[in-house]
């Protein structure tokens, strides 16, 4: 006879709520490993599914996922010409909020390389990727923009023309790809006020300056848009990302590339170590630590709660003792029930998880390995769980049934 | 009657705390009780009653003295000569002032149980379980939950209980206080039937003077003292 099971049977509604309530505290400690994962897969969503085996950005920066980094746009042509490279590709990445439709909207811009990049390695749940150079979008679900929406950025209104599914930037904004030229329109878009002022401290600087003075024809230039003066480069981009040809040996185009002194230069695995070691691996502690926390605490709670069903049972444990059950039959109807709420707690904890997690906002991604590692601890909190109530247990003489 | 001895004790005294502090609840008692032996143990509260029958039963240890049991010797003052635990469960049943009963088993779960401990198998324990009840009139409450049965029958299925694994002794603590006169005889009708039927030595502690026709032999103590009391239809009379 199963005294634990009947023991439930009995109690099945004070058993029941506080399964509940182990299940609902399992279920925090799995979101939190869970968003611990969808922070690492949004932070190397788009290093993975980008294609790139070479990223090139700012000397000395980890690249545009973890800090700002500048490079020139003609950077392209200069890794067009190393051996072993092919389909170098401008890469331009920043983040804005607009209002939109009445609510805050924000998106990390992605900037392909058009005509070479127009998104076609992007998984579109609905519409196509980019056919033209200028004023369309593929943006994420995340979001909440609908296939045919016009969004306003800057001067000039986007319309979404494709829609992914869970791609997000390190932040969990949700990306939004135009082409490197919209997204650098975007980026430095200046009233037309600002400009203005520009072009008359322009002037003033020039006058002001020995090059002024010796070229005056310079002045002129002055009042013309900035990208049409040739002593201005055009507007910088974040990085140039290039893959490394069939047969190519990507040590040795490292190698090469490592004599440039104006650049640093990453493999894929190594931009996504940057990523997974900076900002991310705070994260990861600050969230480890707190699921470290939240494991003590649903430990000691069921410790508590098992204590609390012991003591309940006082009476019937100790008469047990006294008709002569051997302890391993008063121990297992201890452990069973702390077994059975940790067991069903996980449980719940998943089904539920299943139900809520889709509607943070943020990812929340639970692997097998993750549920399984959670799983085991579930049962060895349980055990130990249980400890509490069998110590009281041992201690609880057979007279205290004739009481 | 069987003229085997259940229960011996030989001088049992428990006495607790020392010095100034201490306290003596229970001395020189000495008791013979056969097999098929219904006996009464009477006496005021406090008189050492409850004392005596958890060092028979191997519950509370005497401090001096002798309890054998079958004609073993089961404990030497304090110190156990054999395993309690297993001693207690196939050798002696227990019935309390209150049933006991384990509040979430049936009525049949709470008798098969202790035949379980005992390593019978579930079928041969339910059905030996169902017979008890059958033969304490209670066989159709053997499904119900403790608290769905009166006190007289809770009080039924706990001496189902005792009897399960046939034990050569029963022991029980005022087993009638929280019933009415009425079914209080019955009860103390049936442990003089066990006793008879399944001959065991059953010890009786009761304040209840209504029934005391229905035992052998009576008890008496006080003080911790062993005592002479008359019987009501002129039995044996223990000093």
């Amino acid at each position: 006879m199963n005294l634990a099971a009947k023991d439930i049977r009995h109690n099945v509604g004070r058993f029941g709520l506080t399964t509940i309530g182990i299940g609902m505290l399992l279920m925090v400690v799995m979101g939190m490993g869970g968003i611990y994962r969808g922070i690492e897969a949004d932070a190397t969503l788009l290093i993975d599914e980008v294609g790139a085996d070479i990223w090139v950005v700012q000397k000395d920066t980890r690249g545009p996922f973890a800090e700002i980094s500048r490079v020139p746009s003609n950077l392209l042509y200069r890794l067009e010409a190393v051996q072993g490279l092919s389909n170098a590709r401008e890469f331009v990445f920043h983040t804005v909020q607009r209002e939109h439709d009445g609510r805050a909207l924000r998106i990390a811009i992605i900037g392909l390389s058009w005509p070479r990049d127009k998104g076609a390695w992007l998984v579109l749940t609905e519409g196509r990727p980019l056919l033209q150079n200028h004023y369309e979008m593929i943006a994420d679900e995340s979001l909440g923009l609908r296939l045919g929406e016009k969004v306003q950025l800057a001067k000039e209104s986007y319309e979404v023309v494709g829609i992914t599914s869970s791609m997000m930037s390190a932040a969990g904004d949700g990306l939004g790809f135009v082409t490197v030229a919209d997204a650098q329109a975007i980026q430095f878009d200046t009233s037309g006020e600002a400009l203005r002022l520009e072009r008359a401290a322009r002037k003033i600087r020039g006058e002001d300056s020995e090059i002024g003075a010796n070229m005056p024809i310079l002045l002129d230039q002055a009042n013309r848009p900035s990208m049409e003066i040739p002593a201005l480069s055009r507007p910088q981009i974040s990085a140039v990302m290039a893959s490394v040809e069939a047969g190519a040996d990507i040590d040795q185009v490292m190698e090469n590339l490592s004599g440039w002194s104006d650049v640093s230069v990453f493999t894929r695995q190594g931009q996504r170590d940057l990523l997974l070691k900076g900002s991310v691996e705070k994260v990861r502690q600050q969230i480890g630590l707190f699921r470290i926390l939240l494991t003590i605490i649903a430990a000691i709670i069921m410790a508590l709660i098992l204590y609390t069903l012991t003591l309940d049972k006082i009476h019937t444990i100790a008469l047990l003792k006294l008709v002569g059950a051997p302890n391993s039959k008063i121990l297992g109807l201890i452990m069973q029930e702390s077994l059975f709420i940790g067991v069903l707690g996980y449980g719940i904890a998943y089904l539920l998880g299943q139900r809520i997690f889709p509607n943070f906002p943020r990812r929340v991604i639970l692997i097998n390995d993750d549920l399984v590692q959670l799983g085991l601890i579930v049962i060895v909190i349980s055990v130990v769980a249980s400890f509490l109530g069998i110590w009281k247990a041992m201690r609880v003489s057979p007279n205290e049934a004739l009481s | 009657m069987s003229e085997s001895l259940a229960i011996v004790t030989e001088g049992l005294s428990k006495i607790y705390g020392s010095g100034n502090t201490e306290v003596v609840a229970m001395r020189d008692a000495s008791v013979e009780v056969k097999h098929g032996e219904v006996v009464a143990l009477l006496g005021p509260s406090g008189s050492g009653k409850s004392t005596f029958l958890t060092a028979v039963g191997l519950i509370n240890p005497p401090t001096t003295g002798r309890v054998l049991i079958n004609g073993e010797v089961v404990m030497d003052g304090p110190r156990a000569m054999t395993s309690l635990r297993r001693f207690r469960r196939r050798e002696i049943g227990y019935v309390f002032q209150k049933s006991n009963l384990i509040p979430f088993l049936s009525a049949v779960e709470n008798v098969q149980i202790v035949m379980e401990i005992n390593g019978s198998g579930a079928a041969e324990g339910r059905r030996r379980a169902l017979d008890l009840l059958e033969e304490l009139g209670v066989r159709d409450r053997a499904d119900n939950l403790p608290s769905m049965l009166s006190g007289g029958q809770q009080q039924r299925v706990a001496v189902a209980r005792a009897l399960a694994n046939h034990p050569s002794i029963i022991l029980a603590d005022e087993p009638t206080a929280a019933l009415d006169s009425s079914r209080g005889r019955q009860v103390m009708e049936l442990f003089a039937q066990v006793a008879h039927d399944h001959g065991a030595g059953v010890i009786v502690v009761t304040h209840d003077q209504r029934a005391l026709d229905v035992f052998d032999t009576l008890y008496e103590m006080e003080d911790g003292l062993i005592g002479r009391a008359e019987h009501p239809e002129g039995k044996r009379v223990k000093y």
